[in-house]
């Protein structure tokens, strides 16, 4: 395992030294790609796919804060982003509430679902790990389904349009900005957490759990944290999701979109918040282009999957950032 | 105990055979590699498959069922070959995205090479069901309960006894130390992932006279193949066989007395319990970490 790197990168001086931390520099040439892309989108479904993206990259930065920083895996994401979603339209739909405080209400108990379950769960290691998260996915899906009476089965149910103070969300273009402004904010959120002190124990808990509790990290709390933390970005992305697309059906928290949520995380790029954005981009829209292959999207889908880990075995945005950093030094020489 | 209970701990066994089948492929790779084998369900799959292929091609089940394993493990020493060798410097989590990659890659052929329908695979021995002390059992559940008894036993002689299965066993113990003993431990992960599927192979040819199969039987099987593997502590035989008989004996007598839409959502209620309380499993090493 690769030892937490502290280290700050170069000093350079004025403006180029204030633009090259991702804090500044790439965010704000995330705000230009969302503010451009517009130009290039032509029709209401390419919006779609763009929205699709985002709301995914939601998900993967809050993954990956907890599968790249504090490098505890979950393979029950899908379960609190399910849950996001069913919160939100059980609340709106059934109940009457107005849907901005519906939303918000099913993400703060997604959270405080997630402090319960994960204060034993966080204790167990690895492969332990990987099950016992697993288990609360599928549990939590099990219950989606079975509970037809207020989930609507595994048929889902219908979610009211997100309205807020009267305001109501229609339209593929409104969505694009709210849901633009919705990664911006998770994305600095993740980048502001991570330069914190509470990133730095991350980091240190990633390189050796031990060394970072003798140096006094309470590690238990730290990763409870970042598990929570996780866990309601994914409820976020989920009940924007459940009201944008105006349905949710028990296939969102599957172990299939879990795996799913997880392989964006690695394929872009482990303890990368760009690398979230990227592997979210090229993992919803690989299935798009692979439908035209009809009967052999699976197939191919698994062997571009084995073939990317095979080359780029850090994800494909650490991996283009070493090749960047060792060209640049060549030029140099 | 009345008949219902023997019916459900029955029906309960013949399901916890098969998971402790492919439990052990879980164990025999993560053993060699380190890494969970997420493509072990579709093994599963490709057994039963086969088999049904090999019927259909007018082959007597006495010559289908030992092809159908064989071909399976054949699948599984490519997969080494083709996807697990080339990185095996990475990650774990690397190494199970990969196995993620293979099992898609696995179920993509093979609904382009069969089809997307259910197939029957004619029962070992006929279909009249036998009394046995109040309870109902199909005589394929004879043969499940039979072919895994064998499985296990062939294993533990394999382990014990022959000095190739030994050098597996050192090689989980210490890969390191293993190599420097002059065993090769690349030959030892390719033989794993033979030996795992040919196991899940087994399974699925096994399991398929009674619930059919199909291009997508290997995802839950595989699951609780895993879950099985971690209930009883990776890495241990014992301890799978164990984990897959307990897993299927509470999802039968969960099934049977509390409801059958949650008779999963118990058995993973109860392996997080388990877990919680025993965090490396039943039979698991009790390891600590070197500072």
């Amino acid at each position: 395992m690769r030892a937490a790197v502290i280290v700050s990168e170069p000093l350079r001086p004025g403006l180029g030294r204030w633009l090259a931390t991702p804090r500044r520099g790439g965010l704000l040439v995330l705000a230009l790609v969302i503010v451009l892309l517009p130009l290039l989108l032509r029709n209401s479904y390419f919006y779609e796919i763009a929205i699709l993206v985002a709301l995914n990259a939601i998900v993967c930065i809050g993954l990956n804060l907890l599968i790249g920083y504090a490098g505890q895996i979950s393979l029950g994401h899908a379960g609190f982003f399910a849950l996001g979603g069913y919160g939100s339209a059980i609340l709106s739909a059934q109940h009457g509430w107005p849907s901005w405080l519906a939303m918000i209400t099913s993400c703060a108990a997604v959270g405080l679902l997630a402090f319960v379950v994960g204060r034993p769960t966080l204790r167990l290691k690895g492969h332990y790990l990987a099950m016992a998260t697993l288990g609360l996915g599928i549990i939590i899906s099990i219950v989606l389904t079975t509970e037809d009476r207020l989930t609507g089965g595994p048929d889902g149910m219908a979610v009211p349009a997100l309205s807020v103070f009267g305001w109501v969300l229609r339209g593929e273009r409104t969505w694009y900005w709210v849901v633009a402004a919705a990664l911006l904010l998770a994305v600095w959120l993740a980048l502001n957490l991570i330069e914190s002190p509470t990133g730095r124990a991350l980091r240190a808990l990633h390189g050796s759990e031990i060394a970072a509790q003798t140096l006094g990290v309470d590690s238990a709390r730290f990763k409870l944290r970042v598990f929570v933390i996780s866990a309601v970005f994914a409820a976020v992305a989920g009940a924007l999701t459940a009201h944008y697309a105006g349905f949710i059906t028990p296939a969102k928290s599957t172990f299939m979109h879990s795996v799913e949520l997880v392989i964006m995380v690695v394929f872009g790029g482990m303890a990368s918040i760009f690398g979230a954005v990227v592997g979210a981009l090229v993992l919803t829209l690989l299935p798009q282009l692979l439908t035209v292959l009809e009967d052999y999207e699976t197939m191919v889908f698994g062997a571009v999957l084995i073939a990317t880990m095979i080359f780029f075995p850090q994800g494909i945005v650490p991996t283009l950032a070493r090749w960047l950093a060792s060209l640049k030094q060549g030029l140099r020489r | 105990m009345n008949g219902a209970w023997l019916q459900f701990i029955a029906s309960g066994l013949t399901v916890g055979a098969i998971y402790a089948l492919v439990a052990l492929g879980f164990s025999i790779i993560y053993n060699a590699s380190g890494a969970i084998n997420f493509a072990q369900g579709e093994f599963v799959m490709i057994g039963g498959m086969s088999a049904v292929t090999f019927v259909g091609a007018g082959l007597p089940l006495w010559a289908a069922v030992p092809l159908a394993v064989l071909a399976a493990g054949g699948v599984g020493l490519l997969l080494e070959k083709l996807a697990i060798e080339p990185a095996r410097r990475a990650d774990t989590v690397t190494l199970i995205i990969i196995t993620i990659g293979a099992s898609l890659l696995l179920r993509g052929m093979a609904q382009v090479l069969w089809d997307k329908r259910v197939h029957p695979l004619p029962a070992f021995s006929g279909d009249k069901p036998l009394q046995l002390l109040g309870a109902t059992v199909l005589p394929q559940s004879l043969w499940v309960l039979a072919g895994a008894a064998l499985a296990v036993a062939g294993l533990s002689w394999f382990f014990g006894r022959t000095l190739f299965g030994k050098a597996m066993r050192a090689t989980a113990f210490n890969p390191l130390a293993a190599r420097l003993m002059g065993i090769n431990t690349r030959q030892v992960l390719l033989a794993s992932f033979g030996l795992a599927a040919m196991l899940g192979a087994l399974a699925g040819v096994l399991v398929a006279p009674i619930t059919f199969t199909s291009y997508d039987t290997g995802v839950m099987l595989g699951l609780k193949g895993f879950a099985a593997a971690m209930l009883g502590g990776l890495g241990s035989f014992p301890g799978a066989v164990l984990g897959g008989l307990l897993l299927g004996l509470v999802e039968g007598l969960g099934a049977g007395f509390v409801s059958s839409a949650y008779k999963d959502a118990i058995a993973f209620v109860i392996i997080l319990a388990v877990l919680f309380f025993m965090p490396g499993g039943l039979l698991g090493a009790r390891r600590s970490d070197r500072v």
